[in-house]
């Protein structure tokens, strides 16, 4: 094969991969803290790409400055959301909780598909076409630029959830939910942050597709569902898993289209989730199975 | 300071705190003994605010604090350690103190409260920057009552703390309790090491099924008959 091929697929692979990481990081922090899962992932990156794509029609500002914008939306409608619905389903059974997240997920999707209309816009970026070359392989200008403030993003969480008060809260919180209640944490107000910056991530991430593909009210659900793979590769609730994950998902699909038709690429994510599951189900990095 | 009028507490159908009062003076040390299941751990939950009341009140200087939450109620300065620690594994040892203070208050003072502890624990401070889930039993119980200590509380009430420890740590743990109730600390300690919580403490309360069944002072319960029959075994 082709080497030169294959440099360029993980090349754009990796790039794409960041995104993907920053998606998959909001997943698993909302599930690592609040044991659910976001079925609304999906349709809260369309939020995050369709308010960006709007405020560079109305104002003209870039996708890559306006993700600003997009992720400070979206951490207000995660907020409400875990105020609203959330608190309400953590004690309930999986099953019935995600009736209420696919609940919300309709919601939103079909609240987008009111407002922007069920059509595919297609932004133009003074960049979108620009490449450089590294040696023999091509880089997209726009990829290149989601990569590195992906991985920017989601190294701001760190540093948020490592040194920051209420980071520290959340990662407490995640870890014993008595022993939060017990040194006085706030509970519900800590959920409601943690919602909302693992909103803010994915509303961030949006943002930062804007220049790399059609927006559409149903854009986010092949993301969701990759974004659920990398979730389970990385290992539930881990975040360098999250992040390492996403990197491993994006070049393997990248990759994967020398074998198979590129509209097949989830193939390969779910062939992978399905490996995991059955070699080491806990994950790359998930400590409890 | 504290003072429980009749409280009622129920975990789903299955009463288990029936008519409980008791109360606390500042500067006490008041143990409450019982066996399993007497209903000890679920009176600190209840006044932590945790578990809700059915019935009765609780007054924390003249404040119903059974109308308060988990979070204020902590920052009035009444503060638990929990049986079985309940501590954050994935934190290291200084940043689980630091969840300890959160509130105003403590958080002023975070610096010497954390010196403070690092006296009363030596070991706490040469393991500061481990994590929480490494250390052993003992170093895990002395890592919740420091957690308590620096919510610098005014009532810290302390749920079996010595439960799966060696004899000499339990000497250790009882000797500090005595210590920071020095301090000028009110010390509510729940135990079903009788003999020795009895001991320390200037008061105690007997709880059985649910309710109290003998109150005194600590050596009079030592003394009495139903006491040394049912709990020491002599």
């Amino acid at each position: 094969m082709d080497l030169n091929l294959i440099l360029q697929l993980t090349t754009s692979g990796f790039l794409l991969g960041g995104v993907y990481s920053l998606i998959a990081l909001g997943l698993s922090l909302i599930f690592g803290v609040m044991k659910v899962i976001n079925f609304a992932h999906g349709a809260m990156l369309v939020w995050g790409m369709y308010i960006a794509f709007t405020l560079m029609n109305w104002t003209g500002i870039d996708p890559f400055f306006s993700f600003a914008v997009s992720a400070a939306c979206l951490f207000v409608l995660g907020y409400i959301v875990q105020r609203t619905v959330v608190n309400r389903i953590m004690t309930f059974h999986e099953s019935m909780q995600v009736i209420a997240m696919v609940g919300v997920m309709m919601v939103l999707e079909n609240m987008a598909q009111l407002i922007w209309g069920p059509d595919p816009h297609s932004p133009h970026t003074k960049y979108s076409l620009s490449t450089v070359w590294l040696g023999s392989v091509m880089i997209d200008i726009p990829r290149l630029l989601a990569f590195i403030l992906a991985i920017l993003i989601a190294a701001a969480v760190f540093v948020f959830l490592k040194y920051t008060d209420i980071g520290k809260s959340i990662r407490a919180s995640a870890d014993n939910r008595i022993g939060a209640l017990i040194v006085g944490a706030n509970v519900n107000k800590v959920y409601a942050v943690c919602f909302g910056v693992g909103a803010a991530c994915v509303g961030a991430a949006g943002s930062l597709l804007v220049p790399l593909m059609p927006v559409s009210p149903h854009t986010g659900f092949p993301f969701k569902l990759t974004s659920f793979a990398i979730v389970i590769l990385g290992g539930m609730g881990s975040l360098p898993g999250a992040m390492i994950g996403g990197l491993m998902i994006g070049v393997a699909e990248s990759l994967g289209t020398v074998f198979i038709p590129s509209s097949l690429k989830q193939v390969i994510s779910f062939g992978i989730m399905v490996l995991i599951l059955l070699l080491r189900p806990k994950g790359l990095f998930g400590g409890k199975g | 300071m504290i003072k429980v009028n009749g409280i009622d507490v129920f975990y789903g159908d299955l009463q288990s705190l029936r008519s409980v009062s008791f109360e606390v003076q500042s500067k006490e040390i008041i143990s409450m003994v019982g066996s399993n299941g007497a209903g000890k751990s679920t009176t600190l939950m209840t006044l932590s605010g945790i578990l809700k009341l059915k019935g009765g009140e609780i007054f924390f200087e003249n404040h119903p604090i059974h109308l308060c939450s988990s979070s204020q109620i902590v920052e009035m300065g009444i503060v638990q350690v929990p049986e079985g620690r309940q501590l954050f594994p994935s934190l290291t040892v200084i940043e689980n103190l630091e969840m300890g203070a959160r509130f105003p208050k403590a958080k002023k003072r975070k610096k010497e409260t954390m010196d403070w502890v690092y006296n009363l624990f030596p070991r706490l401070e040469e393991r500061k920057r481990q994590l929480a889930g490494t250390l052993s039993g003992g170093e895990q119980q002395m890592l919740a009552i420091g957690r308590g200590l620096m919510a610098c509380p005014t009532l810290l009430m302390l749920d079996e703390p010595s439960l799966g420890l060696s004899p000499i740590l339990v000497k250790t743990i009882f000797d500090i309790i005595k210590e920071i109730n020095g301090q000028g600390t009110t010390i509510l300690l729940v135990e079903q090491n009788v003999f020795h919580s009895l001991n320390l403490s200037h008061r105690g309360y007997v709880l059985e099924n649910g309710s109290i069944a003998m109150s005194g002072t600590g050596q009079d319960l030592l003394k009495n008959q139903h006491i040394r029959q049912s709990y020491l075994g002599l």
